[in-house]
């Protein structure tokens, strides 16, 4: 799996690309907390070419919903596959993460 | 069978003792005959010279088998050994001496032959004894770290001592012909086998000194013994006389020979001893370092056995290890300076590594940097940057108050101790990993036990429903739960969920997981409330980034009842045979322990059915749905579907049937890795 993080206009973007499994949910870890730590108020996260998520990458998102809520950050997730976004809206975090389909709709929910 | 050492030493000394007697004895009649011409005892010069080889011989094998028991002394417990004897011999003989001379001077008895002679036997017989031990202490120290053809040499030198033993059965003058060539062989032998003196190089500093001490007091004695025996030359009547001894001259010679040789060789050894000990220090240090590996040393224990034995192969006056770790902080190891005064070092090294990179005369098989730095302190550093594995582990830095101090020696040295450290923590490394593989095997073998001690035997159920379960645990622990509670006659308690994670923190979640089953149906909620109850519960002891989905039902067979909850469980099939109808549950749900606070249950909601016979629940964990084909596509939901379909009028068992081989006949495999659990209902 690879990430990569990327600052457009004031949308932090962090694009996930392949599988996160046990192992690779640590770098997704690492990339949400790096962006929550620089301050970003509105983080993307592309999952366009996200394959598979484990339940430790579903962790990853749950273990931030408190943060980013106290924090006043919006984290928006957007281009998921109708397969992986089964995987959250079975396990209802449809119900508390943003998810859109496109970037553009992202980035207007991000800041609305 | 061979004679114990104690036997032989024993029963030599018993031989020696009467040999001696009988010599002395013949010796005293042979002499008393000759002094009175008028007496004739008939006693042969013969028996004489008999006595005495059998007391040389009785003497010979005594030491030796003394020294084979002795076999671990160092070579300055046997000097002392020899130098104590002669000491013994010495004092006694003296003692005879000035007994002879100031006591007793002048009176009959001083001139009576009968007691010189037994006092001059006396002499004879330590003299012998002396030698004999030196001889055979000198063996020992000859034939260290002996070779074959040394090893001949000598047994042909003693048996050619031995031999000539056998001359004095001859009548003979000293020094006549056939008595020198004797002599002269045997000496020409002893030449030849003096230079071995390797026991020498083994000595350190202090040895040589007390050697060099010994080995003159025992000359000391020998020469006082050669005076004495020289002395008593002309007196006839004392009939053995041991300078017309060949074999006993011959011998004395050698050791004589053997003495001052080791005397001279130890002495122009004594400058070179440091060198010696030096390499030896390093040959022990090399030693030390390839073992501590092994040894369950850990890393920095390494590191200090390197900087240690650098410093002494270098005789660097000051020296420390920086250890670069992957978390910025640098560990440091130093040794004769202040981590303040490194900070002083460090940037003048620096300096000077940019000025130039690798000195001339350095072989560049070398890691090792050398230069001269300028600070007041020291002059001359050493920089060695410690590799295993490919990973820059540290940074070694010996430093010297001499600019030039480190040699293309030394650098050699300081790189083989380098590698070889490099080489014993990777061991180490190997060895950690091996035994923390080995730690998680067994924790795994644990939580397995664990987790499949925590899934029911039986499940509950009545005449109204048959009910089977299937869970095929995980080549890793799973998480995957299913339970049934008996809350009364006619109401049953079903839950089936997976506990997120793997491994022993699955197992331990799960196990939780059954404890809050167990003890929240029991008080007869309804599966909403069983959710929010149980999400609190749990919120409190799962970790930040574990959850649990779950769902919850509650048949009453009673009223014909199902109510249910999910949260965030895989919505189970249900078939409604009043209208021939299969589908999912749905309903509205959250995970445990995705929101740990009061707002949970405004995510999750009660739903109920009224069943009737015929009905079926099919419940089951996303080891199905996600069990994926070598193409990487997923079971998914409606393949699932699809084998349920088919299956309708078949019993609970055989639905569970058919979902398992749907199952492996898609993935192609004959054992699915993931885990996977079906818990199936059928109303009757």
């Amino acid at each position: 799996m690879q990430i990569s993080s990327v600052l457009e206009d004031d949308n932090y973007v962090i694009a996930i690309d392949g599988d996160v499994d046990a192992s690779s949910s640590i770098m997704l870890d690492e990339a949400i907390s790096k962006a929550i730590e620089k301050g970003q108020q509105q983080i993307l996260i592309d999952c366009v070419d996200l394959n598979y998520i484990s339940s430790a990458g579903l962790g990853v998102f749950m273990s931030y919903i408190e943060e980013l809520k106290v924090r006043n950050t919006r984290m928006v997730l957007f281009g998921l596959s109708e397969k992986v976004e089964n995987v959250f809206k079975v396990l209802g975090l449809d119900q508390l993460l943003s998810i859109e389909e496109t970037k553009d709709q992202a980035k207007q929910q991000a800041h609305g | 069978m061979m004679p114990s050492t104690t036997a032989i030493i024993r029963l030599t000394t018993a031989s020696g003792i009467l040999c001696w007697l009988g010599l002395a004895l013949v010796d005293l009649m042979i002499g008393f005959e000759l002094r009175n011409a008028n007496v004739k005892l008939g006693v042969p010069q013969f028996l004489s010279t008999l006595l005495l080889t059998g007391y040389i011989l009785s003497l010979y094998f005594h030491y030796k088998q003394r020294l084979v028991s002795a076999d671990n002394l160092n070579f300055i417990e046997l000097l002392w050994r020899v130098f104590v004897t002669g000491l013994i011999a010495t004092i006694v003989s003296v003692f005879i001496h000035f007994f002879l001379s100031f006591l007793v001077s002048g009176s009959k008895l001083a001139q009576d032959g009968l007691t010189l002679s037994l006092l001059y036997h006396v002499n004879i017989g330590l003299i012998l004894a002396f030698v004999i031990s030196t001889f055979l202490v000198w063996k020992k120290l000859v034939l260290y770290q002996k070779t074959k053809s040394l090893l001949r040499t000598w047994q042909v030198f003693e048996y050619a001592i031995l031999i000539s033993l056998l001359f004095h059965f001859v009548p003979h003058n000293r020094f006549d012909l056939p008595f020198s060539l004797i002599f002269a062989f045997i000496l020409a032998m002893g030449l030849v086998i003096t230079p071995n003196l390797k026991w020498v190089a083994f000595l350190n500093f202090k040895q040589k000194w007390k050697s060099i001490l010994l080995i003159l007091l025992i000359l000391l004695y020998l020469t006082y013994f050669m005076v004495y025996l020289t002395g008593q030359q002309g007196n006839e009547l004392l009939i053995s006389d041991l300078t017309n001894h060949v074999s006993v001259i011959a011998i004395y010679a050698f050791i004589m020979l053997y003495a001052v040789a080791s005397l001279l060789v130890t002495l122009f050894n004594l400058p070179t001893t440091s060198v010696f000990e030096q390499k030896l220090e390093e040959v022990v240090n090399f030693q030390r370092l390839s073992q501590s590996g092994q040894t369950g040393q850990n890393q920095e224990e390494i590191y200090d056995l390197l900087l240690e034995s650098s410093m002494s192969a270098t005789f660097a006056s000051a020296a420390w290890f920086e250890v670069n770790h992957q978390n910025e902080n640098q560990h440091l190891i130093v040794k004769n300076i202040t981590p303040e005064k490194v900070q002083t070092v460090r940037p003048v090294i620096t300096n000077s590594s940019e000025k130039k990179s690798r000195r001339q005369g350095i072989s560049s098989s070398v890691n090792s940097r050398v230069d001269n730095i300028k600070h007041p302190n020291y002059k001359s550093v050493l920089v060695y940057p410690l590799e295993a594995q490919n990973e820059k582990i540290g940074t070694m830095v010996l430093l010297k108050e001499v600019s030039d101090g480190f040699n293309n020696d030394v650098v050699n040295i300081v790189d083989t101790f380098g590698n070889q450290a490099a080489v014993s923590i990777e061991n180490h490394r190997l060895m950690q990993s091996a035994i923390e593989n080995e730690r998680y095997r067994e924790e795994l073998k644990i939580a397995k036990r664990v987790h499949e001690s925590l899934l029911p035997s039986e499940l509950e159920s009545n005449q109204h429903f048959s009910i089977t379960a299937f869970s095929k645990p995980a080549d890793e622990v799973g998480g995957d739960y299913y339970d049934t509670h008996r809350i009364s006659e006619d109401k049953f308690a079903l839950i089936i969920g997976d506990v997120s994670g793997k491994g022993t923190s699955a197992a331990f979640n799960m196990s939780q997981m059954k404890g809050v089953f167990h003890s929240l149906a029991q008080i007869d909620l309804d599966p909403r409330e069983f959710l929010v109850k149980a999400n609190e519960a749990l919120g409190r002891c799962l970790e930040k980034t574990s959850f649990i989905t779950l769902s919850y039902y509650i048949i009453d067979t009673g009223k014909k009842t199902i109510c249910f909850s999910r949260a965030g469980h895989c919505p189970s099939l249900y078939y409604d045979s009043s209208i021939s109808k299969l589908d999912f549950l749905k309903s509205k749900g959250l995970g445990l322990g995705i929101i740990r606070n009061q707002e949970y249950c405004k995510y999750v909601e009660l739903n109920q059915i009224k069943y009737q016979s015929g009905d079926i629940l099919v419940m089951y964990t996303d080891g199905i749905t996600e069990a994926m084909n070598p193409d990487g596509e997923e079971f998914g939901y409606d393949r699932l579907r699809e084998v349920v379909v088919n299956q309708v009028n078949q019993s609970a068992v055989e639905i569970q049937r058919a979902i398992i081989n749907g199952l492996l006949q898609f993935t192609e495999v004959d054992d699915i890795e993931d885990d996977f659990t079906t818990m199936i209902l059928k109303f009757s």
